[in-house]
Parts: structure tokens; C-alpha cells; sequence
């Protein structure tokens, strides 16, 4: 099962690569990373979705909690929660195909953020399966670039992941 | 305020750590700091004559003490060439601090003369790792890397020096912190209490209870509470190849230790629970064997201070995150409270069924009028010591023996590789228990194989004159890779044999020690006991030992814990 587990890290070099090798190390997937300072400048917050059994699952978020850069971590899947991805397309787009990524990048409530004659530049934002999806309506054969930043996540209501 | 150079505050820092030696080897990005050794006389250096060695020799220590071991080394070579000994400490919990020279930190990333990232190296064999990026940090580094190696579960932390921190002539103000701050780190110190009072219902209401200890109880120093818990209920204890020691091994309620080469006793019991009270043990493949036919019928509650060692493998019924000596304390007090008792009946026909066991197997072997068997030595041993020897043990077939025939009654005297199996670790080993404990019998058990991947310590042996008495059992072959290639491969002896051994008595000679060589069955008691009258020299026993020997019992690869090879031909 796909989880999005979020973590509050020291802001220390070598933090992250600690992170990074637990993954390869015991051999878990990592699907997404991001990573950046937060309000608190000697925290980062680091964002990861990966996706295992319960006992795989269990595994991944005792072995973070034992390192020491690891502050406090969340399991956001375990409860309602938000989660958002932000997406950057080059498209080709000439002729009648400009109307038509127009429409659908309204449809997808995206924006055009960067236009020349035979290329636009898509922004686009939502969770994961809405990338997706914008992908699989325009075609992948119109598409000249992708870069997306990776999931980042807050749980919904009042709960809050602070020291 | 006293300035120091931030060599003078490392070595100051470790005096008032309180650290009485470091084992290490000198190198330019190191200079510094040996400068300020030289300065001193209150920590004290062991050179060796291979970095591997300066660690495990910490690792001995530390193992034999209960107090974390120090490492010195420059910084590239220097630095990797300890990989080995800090992925052994890594994997047994034991606590250690490895302190690395390292080039300038501006020429970091430069590949610079004798540069390696260790703190990315050392990574996933470490607890943790630290970098000293101004020299003020020094003491506050140490001091941490101290407290986090050695609290929690143990483990070997590395400190990465770059050489313009402890340049001589730039001095800093010198305090030593008391306390550590670290809001991201904060081990249990104590179990949870209604999950404690539910282990204790579950144990008093079991009617084929087994303890299954393990490593953690000796590094938990728990053994009184371990010993004083398994007394009162009675109740039958076994423990992992780590755990040995941890109860009187000559003790009745004792079944011996458990896993791949356990006893038979040990295994069946396990197999046939209802309950399993684990201690400070992690489930470990080489206990369980196939996980999915671990132990069917036994509920279990599981000890230990790393969360992370619960239901990693096997699931436990019962979790209790904290350190097993205050755990066992408070289950102590809720079984004296309690006003149930173990049922006395099924306790009794539980230890007749275990008794049969043990009557059935035990520990035996068939000895042979004409060779030495290597666990007739063992036992020999065992005797002569009195069973109050330090046995620091290399890696393969005589590492069994030696954990099978050596019965330990009190904890860390058994210090071995478990975890990690490395081969050249007993004789280093064996000089970090001799350098602390110089009265006390300290042998190393060892086989040709794995002392000559560490035999060049024989120098610094006579160098710091430490006498331990190294037990060569020598079948002239890699004993448990050729055991393999018999049961698994037909006899295919894949490079498992060395031919043009050394000649070990001259060796031992030529670096200034003693060699006695046994090969004459009525030879091994009397010539033993020379060698251990020798109280002031290095003796290194080459004996030669029956080279078809395999190790039993031993458990059937995917089987369950029951399924075992009791010998050669016997399977059950």
C-alpha cells in the first residue's frame, strides 16, 4: 500500500543522505522525495511516499525514528490529510492542438505560465493521480519535458506535526 | 578559561570521558592529536599493527567492561581498514568511538592525499556519525558521540577530524559540557506498566513457558534480574549465541543456547511453547530458522530497547519498548504481588517432556580413542579454568564448539562475533579483555583460518605484553565452509582447504612468544596444562584436531526450530 510518510529532520548536512541510504540500505522504495527547510530554520521537513506491507511499513517508520537527525515523523496516510504535487509540462503546440491544451489545462485547473509559438509551459497542482491524469489527456506524444517536485502532505484538521 | 588547540581538547575531552585507553595507529591527518598523546599520561595508546585490530581490541573491551571502547586512526586507509571492526560492533550493540583524521577541511572533496568520505562509508555500519566543523565544537562532540554510543541500544559511533581542527597554535576556550542536549534522541527508560502487568498474567498462566534471552541482557547488565525472574517462576531458560552467560550455563533450568547449532533441548522447547518471554534478543534467522514454522503454538512477549528489533521478524503478542534490567525488575515485583502461580502441574510435566529431551540429545559427541576432538579440548578447557576463563573466539566451526563446551556462568565472558561472523576478530579481541583484566585467564580460541587474518597482533602482543593463550584448533581446512560443501555441495571442498599452513610454533616464536604444539590425544591434558601454568608468556597452542569433524546439532535449512541434524547421519 502507497503511504506518505512526512518527517521533521535537523537541518544538518548529511541529514538527508542518512535518509536516503535507510531506503537502499534495507531495501524499501522510495516513489517521491522532497525535502526543505520549514518556519523553524533548524528544521527541515522531508516528504516521502514509498509503499510496502504494514509490517514493511511499521519497519520503514521505526528504523527513521532511530536516527538521530529524525526529530518526529508522521504517518499521513494513517488519517485524513492533504496531499499536493506540483507539476511543470512543456507541450507542443501548434495549430489547433494550442486551443485544445488550453481547454484542458482549464479543465485540469492548471495554468499556461510560459507560451512561445510552438511550445506552452504548464503549471499544474494536485495530488499524485491528477498529474496523472493531465498527462494521459493531453497524450504522452505532445510532451517534451516533465518535472514534477515530488508529494508534499499536512494532515487535515487540527492535528499538527511540530516539536 | 584554559585555552586549548582542539587536539589538546580531544585528548582533554576524553580524560574527563574518562577513557583509560585508545587503540589506534598513527597517520598524517592524525598528527595533531598523537602530538597531544604524547603530552599526557592519563589515556593511554595501544598501538597495533593493523587498523581492523584497534578496533576490535576496543571491541574486546568494551564487551568484557560494559564501557565503550576508543579508536584512533588517520584518516583514508587508516579510516576504511576499520570498516570491518565497526560493522562487527554495529551488528552485536556494541558501544564504541571510533575518532578519524581526516584531511584539512579545505581540501575536502578534493580527492585529496589520503582522503575518503568515512562519514559516508561508515554510515550504514554506525549508530551515528559526526564531523567537527570548528574546533570549539571538540568537547561537545566527543561528549555526545560518548552518550549516544553508549546509551539506548549500544553501538559504534564514528568522529570524523579534519586535520585543521586541531591545529597546534590556534587555541580555543576548553569547557567540558555535563549534559547532552539532544531533542531528537531520548532512549525508553522504563516499559510500559499495564503492557509489563499483561507479560506478567501471560506468564503466569503458561503451561509450557520458555525464556529466550539474548545479547541485550548482558549489555542491559540484567543478569541478576534475569537470573533472580527465572528462579522464581522456575521455569526453563535458553539463550542466543550473544546471550551466552547471561544465566549460569551449569545451571539445571538452563537448556543451553538456541538456533542453528543449539542444543537439542534448547530448539524442542522452543518449538513446543505456549509462551516465549524474549529478552533482549531479536529473532534473529540464525535462531528461528524458516519464520513462517517458527515455534506454531507460543504466544509471545517480546523486551527490548529498540522498537525497531519488535516484530521485525517474528510478531510479538505482548511489546515492551524499554531497558530489560528495569523491565525485569518491575515483572520481579508483579510476580511476588500476584496472587497466581504457575500451574505446578503442567510446569512439572513440561519439565519431564524437557527432561526427555535432554536425556535424548544433550550435548554429545562421538570422541574417538585415537584424534583429538576439537570439543574434548574445549571441554579440557573448561575444566582446567575452572570455567572462569575469558574466551574470546574467532569465527566458523571452533566458535561453536567453544559456545557449545565452555559453560559460562557469568555474563561477559563470552565475547564473540555473533552478528557479523568475522574471521580475525578473537585474537585482538582476546588483547583488549587481557589489557583490563591481567590476572584473569583470557584465551583465545581460534582456528588456522581466521588467526591469520589478524596474526600480525602477535607484535603488539609483546609489545604490551599481553599473555593470553591462543587455542589453535587446526584441521588443516576452512572447517565450516568445508561442513557446508559436505552437507550441501557433496563433498565439493571449494578452496576451503589451505595448503602450506604456516608453521605456527615458529611463527609464535619468531614474534617473541611461546609455541606448544598438541597432536597426541594423551598429550592434551598435561601439555594444556603447562600452557596455563605459563601465567606471564603468549602460548600459542597449535592442536591438531580431527580434521572430518562437523558441528551438531544443527538445524535443517527452511525447517522449523525442531528440525534438526543431530550428526552425520542422524536427522530428526
Amino acid at each position: 500500500m502507497r503511504r506518505i510518510i512526512s518527517v521533521l529532520l535537523e537541518n544538518e548536512p548529511g541529514a538527508l543522505s542518512r535518509v536516503v541510504g535507510l531506503f537502499s540500505q534495507r531495501n524499501y522504495n522510495i516513489e517521491t522525495l522532497t525535502v526543505a527547510p520549514t518556519e523553524d530554520e533548524t528544521l527541515s521537513r522531508l516528504t516521502v511516499t514509498t509503499t510496502g506491507s504494514d509490517k514493511v511499513i511499521e519497519q520503514i517508520t521505526k528504523q527513521l525514528n532511530k536516527l538521530i537527525e529524525v526529530v518526529k515523523l508522521v504517518d499521513l496516510t494513517e488519517g485524513a490529510h492533504i496531499e499536493r504535487e506540483l507539476m511543470l509540462v512543456k507541450l507542443k503546440a501548434t495549430g489547433s492542438q494550442r486551443a485544445e491544451i488550453k481547454r484542458t489545462v482549464d479543465i485540469f485547473r492548471g495554468q499556461i505560465v510560459d507560451v512561445t509559438s510552438s511550445v506552452y509551459t504548464v503549471q499544474l497542482a494536485g495530488d499524485s493521480d491528477k498529474l496523472d491524469g493531465f498527462i494521459q489527456a493531453v497524450g504522452t506524444s505532445g510532451v517534451l519535458e516533465v518535472v514534477r517536485t515530488g508529494v508534499s502532505g499536512i494532515a487535515r484538521g487540527e492535528k499538527v506535526l511540530s516539536l | 578559561m584554559e585555552l586549548l588547540s582542539g587536539a589538546d581538547m580531544l585528548i582533554r575531552s576524553l580524560q574527563d570521558e574518562g577513557i583509560e585507553y585508545i587503540y589506534g595507529y598513527p597517520g598524517g591527518a592524525a598528527l595533531h592529536i598523537y602530538d597531544a598523546l604524547f603530552r599526557q599520561d592519563k589515556v593511554k595508546h595501544i598501538l597495533v599493527r593493523h587498523e581492523q585490530a584497534a578496533v576490535h581490541m576496543a571491541d574486546g573491551y568494551a564487551r568484557a567492561t560494559g564501557k565503550p571502547g576508543t579508536v584512533l586512526v588517520t584518516s583514508g586507509p587508516g579510516a576504511t581498514n576499520t570498516i570491518t571492526g565497526i560493522a562487527t560492533a554495529f551488528m552485536d550493540s556494541i558501544p564504541m568511538v571510533v575518532l578519524c583524521g581526516q584531511v584539512a577541511s579545505t581540501l575536502i572533496g578534493e580527492d585529496a592525499f589520503q582522503e575518503t568520505d568515512m562519514i559516508g562509508v561508515s554510515r550504514p555500519v554506525v549508530k551515528h556519525n559526526l564531523s567537527v566543523r570548528h574546533p570549539e565544537e571538540i568537547p561537545e562532540v566527543i561528549r555526545k558521540a560518548y552518550y549516544i554510543a553508549s546509551t539506548g541500544r549500544p553501538g559504534p559511533v564514528v568522529v570524523d577530524i579534519p586535520k585543521d581542527m586541531t591545529t597546534p597554535n590556534e587555541r580555543f576556550e576548553y569547557a567540558f559540557p555535563k549534559k547532552v542536549k539532544l531533542r531528537s534522541y531520548n532512549p525508553a527508560i522504563r516499559g510500559h506498566a499495564g503492557q509489563i502487568k499483561k507479560a506478567v498474567d501471560m506468564l503466569l498462566a503458561a503451561r509450557r513457558p520458555i525464556i529466550y534471552a539474548g545479547g541485550g541482557v548482558i549489555l542491559g547488565k540484567a543478569s541478576d534480574q534475569l537470573t533472580e525472574l527465572v528462579r522464581m517462576l522456575g521455569y526453563p531458560i535458553t539463550n542466543t549465541l550473544m546471550g551466552i552467560g547471561c544465566y549460569p550455563a551449569t545451571d539445571k533450568q538452563h537448556l543451553g543456547w538456541l538456533g542453528m547449532h543449539g542444543t537439542y533441548e534448547s530448539n524442542m522447547a522452543m518449538h513446543h511453547s505456549d509462551l516465549i518471554l524474549c529478552v533482549g534478543a531479536r529473532f534473529d534467522d540464525r535462531v528461528t530458522n524458516a519464520t513462517e514454522k517458527f515455534c506454531p503454538g507460543a504466544r509471545i512477549v517480546h523486551i527490548d530497547i529498540d522498537p525497531a528489533s519488535i516484530s521485525k521478524t517474528i510478531d510479538a503478542d505482548v511489546p515492551i519498548v524499554g531497558p530489560v534490567d528495569a523491565v525485569l525488575k518491575e515483572m520481579i515485583a508483579l510476580v511476588r504481588e500476584s496472587k497466581a502461580r504457575p500451574d505446578a502441574e503442567a510446569l512439572s510435566a513440561w519439565w519431564k517432556q524437557i527432561e526427555e529431551w535432554r536425556a535424548f540429545h544433550g550435548m554429545r559427541y562421538e570422541n574417538n580413542p585415537e584424534v583429538i576432538k576439537p570439543q574434548e579440548v574445549i571441554e579440557t578447557l573448561w575444566r582446567l579454568t575452572n570455567g572462569d576463563a575469558f574466551v574470546a573466539s574467532d569465527v566458523g566451526q571452533h566458535q561453536m564448539f567453544a559456545a557449545q563446551y565452555y559453560k559460562f556462568d557469568k555474563p561477559n565472558r563470552w565475547i564473540n562475533s555473533g552478528g557479523l561472523g568475522t574471521m580475525g576478530f578473537g585474537l585482538p579481541a582476546a588483547m583488549g579483555v587481557k589489557l583490563t583484566h591481567p590476572d584473569d585467564e583470557v584465551l583465545c580460541v581460534t582456528g588456522e583460518g581466521s588467526i591469520q587474518m589478524n596474526i600480525q597482533e602477535l607484535s603488539t602482543c609483546k609489545q604490551y605484553n599481553l599473555p593470553v593463550k591462543i587455542i589453535n584448533l587446526n584441521n588443516q581446512a576452512l572447517g565450516m565452509v568445508k561442513q557446508w560443501q559436505d552437507m550441501n555441495y557433496e563433498s565439493r571442498h571449494s578452496q576451503s582447504y589451505m595448503e602450506s599452513l604456516p608453521d605456527f610454533i615458529k611463527l609464535a616464536e619468531a614474534y617473541g612468544h611461546v609455541g606448544v604444539r598438541i597432536d597426541r590425544k594423551e598429550d592434551l591434558e598435561p601439555k594444556l596444562k603447562e600452557v596455563l601454568a605459563m601465567k606471564d608468556k603468549l602460548v600459542f597452542v597449535d592442536i591438531y584436531v580431527d580434521r572430518f569433524e562437523h558441528v551438531y546439532p544443527m538445524q535443517v535449512a527452511r525447517g522449523s526450530m525442531k528440525d534438526m541434524w543431530l550428526s552425520k547421519t542422524e536427522r530428526v
